[in-house]
């Protein structure tokens, strides 16, 4: 393993951790029964939020916390809507970014301009300096360590706990789940907020961490390919993570390889790849002979109002 | 006091109707309080984004052109809605569509018949059509998500066109910008109101409305699309074809899509270039739900969502509000025309003196 | 969803000798004049059209009272363009900037049917009796910062974040490997489409990836400090983009290409005012001001400050081209002669690269 290829892995991981981020909440959201399409707009909030916080504040802790509360609320006006109004939720989550989009270029509109550090890198002297590995391994920021860390704990949250599997239970019926005494509507909202929280978290590493400046609508549309990784992903954690190390991977790959020159086409055409790639993956899944259950949420995007 | 919420027995249609004009109320409440928190006058913000587009028949000839691409789309997008199918990447069938019908147009720029413009506008459903049925296929083959292959493909699609117009569809006397020829006279839609913008695509577009309406209502496939949609095993039960379905909700979506991205080339743009949509194939679904997926709905629908853009410039030309502030109002009032339906169709009853009733005569 | 803005800028040097129509001097002088100002991106872009934004505001600064100026953003160049654009001239603007390639034929049309109001659009090539054009020769600048390159690499390779293989775009790689290639005859410069203006994580990725491949000296034509950043972070050099990013790499950041649009703005509406506005076609440089270098870095060496001075000199003076010939192009074949340099309409429509870059 060469240099330039350890380079480039890590390249592709902190380009894939935002759309993991993102995912892994929607992730949550959508095993609870709900389709929240407005992640982006959500990642639009934390990532002004945790920016203008941490320059305001000096503190990117405080600004961390800060994003994730702000896609919190952005979601809270999401789980009113569709959850308690019930309002439809592809209309409102689209609606959601409309307003995360505006309203994030409201907030940001004196941050334009203004640089801060990134975020520290975890290093250990001794150990970030081993070849190979230690470049690999040590030495990135906090959240890509986090964000691997929490691809573990929601598929062990789903998978093993009590509360995850009532999550599950009242997304694939909400009716069932009712009838033996859930609140339906309370362990949606939950999801909901999670959704919330980790969309602000990925939108704070892109404005914290990955490119640590505020313009508007940096997101640049990464809140829609992580809609479309839960679905690659079929509604398994450590599928997005594959998922979207995937779409990074392709991505740098396609980069890659027009600054080697290695293939002779039009660069529209390269940068076309990483979405002809996803769905070529995802069809060999649905179509191969280690064909697994599709597994999407037999609730998913239907309202739910107890019958009293 | 306690209240609860409950589901009315019947769609209450006087509410249903009545509740977007409350919504409307709202909107305008929240946005006099937006505006007057940002600095602008509230009585002029609400007159430029509400009134003022209204008051000339060139602005209701722009509102109807604003809101044709987007019902066109939604009315297709709401036949699969009903039918539990999720066309999301309705922006990439309609780039394509206007690849295929403007190609043609080129190729036919030197002929001067009245056959060119149908065929065009055929070449733009086929071409809407054809890449729908991608998603379609490996749907109804393997079971392959459409969200995803549909959104992804918009991507692709963005990226097909701009390959053409930076490559070989480059007009030759461009000076090397991205732009192709000129569509001919022959190419290029009819204007129905002398002075506008306003072409022959408005009519289509409500026609198209009106039909899938007598569709939905009134057909055998109508009622299929909706019990596939509503109850999947009693669909099964009386031999409806899922896959039917599947094909059926695409390519009907995607050729609606494909003639309203061929309209905006042969019509308002007049050539091919790298950007022709605003984001109408993602738009058009929060009108396709806006209009409760009714082909009638959607056409008012269609109109607000569009007098919402257009009043958000005139704000920005009028009032000097930045497009930020006319973003957020315009997230405001849809979420007040989404929620509006809760009132229609449930009723929250108080229950603070009943309850105490009880507690009273309880021994 | 996403946001492809491809066609903004470019632009094409006169070809068409201008129609010449005198405006009439607005009544007793005490009467505002209205500005209006079309934008393809958000003013918060911190890129292009934040850079004309900042041409609005000296406007405003400068006038006072005597002008009112109003911008739309984020129109989309299609048929909403050609309504706002309607907008501003029917509700009494006398002046309208569209700054944006895309809003070309939307301005012709809306020009032909507001006769009195002058029109001003950005790096197209048609224009009207009330319809001006003007652009900045960029590569101008593009040639200051190779000769910087061609001192300072080591490796002798750049890498070039670019948007669109529009002719500026196409201009500026050229003119930058060019200049370096007179210090260096070997440089190389590898370029990355991104196939986007915008987009600050893509162009971090590709800058990135052009470092892991052997550059050193980073430059870009897209609009975000990004590139910049992942320089400052990873050790190498690199260029501020349309305005001086020093905030965001303040070690890497060798000096920038500032696009200065104030002068020129404050002039026509000067010329509105005075009743002296006329259509013309016009395409400045560093000579006018409208192009500018920002201060040199605290880590340039003193030879390649020297050399880049005398280029800037050189090409504000008129002595020097930034096309230089003779110039190859990437097959070898001869483009130019020595001795010859290219003509404004040459470059106005190149959609060739020179030797040494690889796209």
């Amino acid at each position: 393993m060469n240099d330039a290829l350890v380079l480039g892995l890590i390249t592709v991981v902190s380009a894939a951790t935002p759309l993991l981020l993102a995912a892994l909440g929607e992730l949550v959201v959508e095993r609870s029964g709900v389709l929240n399409l407005g992640v982006e707009g959500m990642m639009l909030a934390g990532a002004v939020t945790g920016f203008a916080v941490t320059v305001t504040t000096g503190s990117a802790t405080l600004g961390i916390i800060c994003a994730m509360a702000a896609g919190m609320a952005m979601a809270f006006t999401f789980g009113v809507l569709t959850l308690s109004l019930m309002a439809n939720q592809v209309a409102t989550g689209l609606a959601l970014t409309i307003f995360g989009i505006g309203l994030s270029s409201l907030v940001g509109a004196g941050f334009v301009g203004i640089a801060i550090e990134p975020l520290p890198k975890l290093n250990i002297p001794g150990i970030t300096t081993i070849p190979v590995i230690g470049p690999l391994l040590f030495g990135h920021d906090i959240l890509i360590y986090a964000s691997i860390a929490l691809t573990g704990g929601v598929a062990w949250f789903l998978k093993r706990s009590r509360p995850g599997m009532i999550l599950r239970a009242v997304g694939e019926s909400d009716e069932s789940a009712h009838s033996i005494g859930y609140d339906v509507i309370r362990v949606r909202y939950m999801a909901v907020l999670f959704g919330g929280l980790m969309a602000g978290l990925a939108g704070a590493f892109l404005s914290l961490s990955y490119t640590p400046l505020w313009i508007e609508n940096m997101t640049a549309g990464r809140g829609w390919i992580a809609l479309a990784l839960v679905v690659f992903a079929t509604w398994r954690p450590w599928r997005v993570l594959f998922g979207a190390y995937l779409f990074g991977g392709v991505t740098i790959l396609q980069l890659a390889s027009q600054a080697a020159d290695w293939f002779d086409v039009p660069s529209q055409v390269m940068s076309m790849l990483p979405y002809v790639a996803t769905i070529l993956v995802l069809t060999i899944i649905s179509a191969g002979p280690w064909r697994t259950r599709l597994n999407a949420p037999a609730c998913l995007g239907k309202p739910f109002r107890p019958a009293s | 006091m306690s209240f609860k919420v409950e589901k009315r027995q019947e769609l209450d249609l006087r509410l249903f109707y009545l509740t977007p004009v409350l919504a409307v109320v709202l909107t305008v409440l929240s946005g006099f309080l937006l505006f007057l928190l940002m600095g602008y006058d509230p009585f002029l913000g609400i007159y430029y984004f509400f009134i003022s587009p209204l008051l000339s028949s060139y602005g209701l000839a722009e509102l109807g052109l604003k809101a044709s691409p987007l019902i066109l789309i939604a009315v297709g997008l709401a036949i699969g809605f009903r039918a539990n199918v999720w066309n999301i990447g309705a922006e990439g069938q309609l780039t394509m569509g206007a690849i295929a019908g403007g190609g043609l147009a080129l190729a036919l720029i030197d002929v001067q018949a009245f056959w060119v413009l149908p065929l065009i506008c055929v070449a733009g459903i086929i071409g809407g059509m054809a890449y729908a049925a991608i998603p379609a296929f490996l749907k109804a083959r393997w079971d392959v998500n459409e969200i995803l292959t549909s959104l992804m493909l918009t991507y692709v699609a963005t990226l097909f066109l701009s390959t053409l117009v930076f490559g070989p569809w480059k007009d030759p006397m461009g000076f090397n910008f991205p732009q192709s020829e000129m569509f001919a006279e022959s190419a290029t839609l009819p204007i129905v109101l002398e002075g506008t913008r306003l072409h022959l695509g408005v009519i289509v577009a409500l026609l198209v409305a009106v039909t899938g309406w007598v569709l939905m209502t009134r057909t055998i496939i109508g009622f299929q699309i909706r019990v596939v949609g509503q109850a999947p095993a009693a669909a099964a039960f009386a031999g409806f074809s899922r896959k039917r379905m599947i094909w059926l909700s695409l390519l009907t979506s995607g050729g609606l899509a494909g003639l309203a991205g061929l309209f905006e080339v042969a019509g308002p743009i007049g050539q091919l270039i790298p950007s022709i949509s605003p984001g109408y194939g993602f738009t058009a679904i929060i009108v396709a739900f806006l209009g409760r997926l009714h082909p009638i709905g959607i056409i008012g629908a269609g109109l607000i969502m569009a007098l919402s853009y257009i009043g958000g410039e005139n704000a920005q030309v009028e009032a000097g509000m930045p497009q930020a502030v006319t973003g957020v109002f315009q997230g405001l009032l849809l979420f007040f025309l989404l929620a509006s339906d809760f009132l229609a169709r449930y009723r929250i009853r108080f229950e603070a003196h009943t309850a105490k009733r009880k507690e009273a005569l309880a021994p | 969803m996403s946001d492809f803005n491809f066609t903004r800028r470019t632009f094409l040097a006169g070809s068409s000798a201008a129609a010449v129509t005198l405006g009439a001097p607005l009544a007793f002088g005490a009467e505002q004049v209205k500005v209006g100002f079309v934008y393809v991106g958000p003013v918060g872009d911190h890129g292009w059209t934040h850079g004309h934004d900042l041409g609005r505001k000296a406007v405003e600064a400068k006038f006072g009272d005597k002008v009112k100026t109003t911008f739309v953003e984020n129109v989309a160049e299609g048929p909403d363009s050609e309504r706002v654009i309607r907008q501003l001239a029917s509700s009494g603007h006398n002046l309208i900037f569209t700054t944006s390639f895309g809003f070309m034929n939307p301005t012709i049309k809306v020009a032909k049917q507001f006769p009195k109001v002058k029109f001003e659009h950005a790096t197209g090539y048609k224009t009207a009796p009330n319809v001006s054009v003007y652009n900045a020769r960029f590569h101008q600048g593009r040639a200051v910062i190779g000769t910087i390159a061609g001192h300072m690499s080591k490796s002798g390779v750049a890498g070039y974040i670019a948007s669109f293989p529009i002719p500026e775009v196409v201009m500026g790689i050229n003119a930058f490997t060019l200049a370096a290639q007179k210090v260096n005859p070997d440089f190389k410069t590898k370029v990355v489409w991104v196939n986007s203006w915008y987009d600050p994580g893509k162009e971090s990725d590709a800058t990135k990836t052009l470092i892991d491949q052997g550059a050193d000296m980073i430059t870009q034509h897209t609009d975000s400090p990004a590139p910049l950043q992942v320089a400052e972070n990873r050790g190498v050099w690199g260029f501020g983009q349309a305005s001086d990013m020093k905030a965001y790499a303040p070690r890497a950041q060798l000096t920038a290409i500032l696009d200065d649009w104030s002068e020129y703005y404050i002039n026509r509406v000067q010329a509105v005012m005075d009743g002296s506005w006329k259509s013309q076609n016009i395409w400045y440089g560093m000579k006018e001001g409208m192009v500018k270098i920002a201060p040199y870095g605290s880590e340039i060496t003193d030879a390649a400050k020297a050399a880049a001075e005398k280029v800037r000199k050189g090409i504000t003076d008129g002595s020097m081209h930034a096309f230089a010939g003779p110039i190859k192009n990437q097959e070898g074949k001869e483009m130019l002669p020595a001795g010859q340099s290219l003509t404004d309409d040459k470059m106005a429509t190149m959609d060739w690269y020179v030797q040494g870059v690889q796209s």
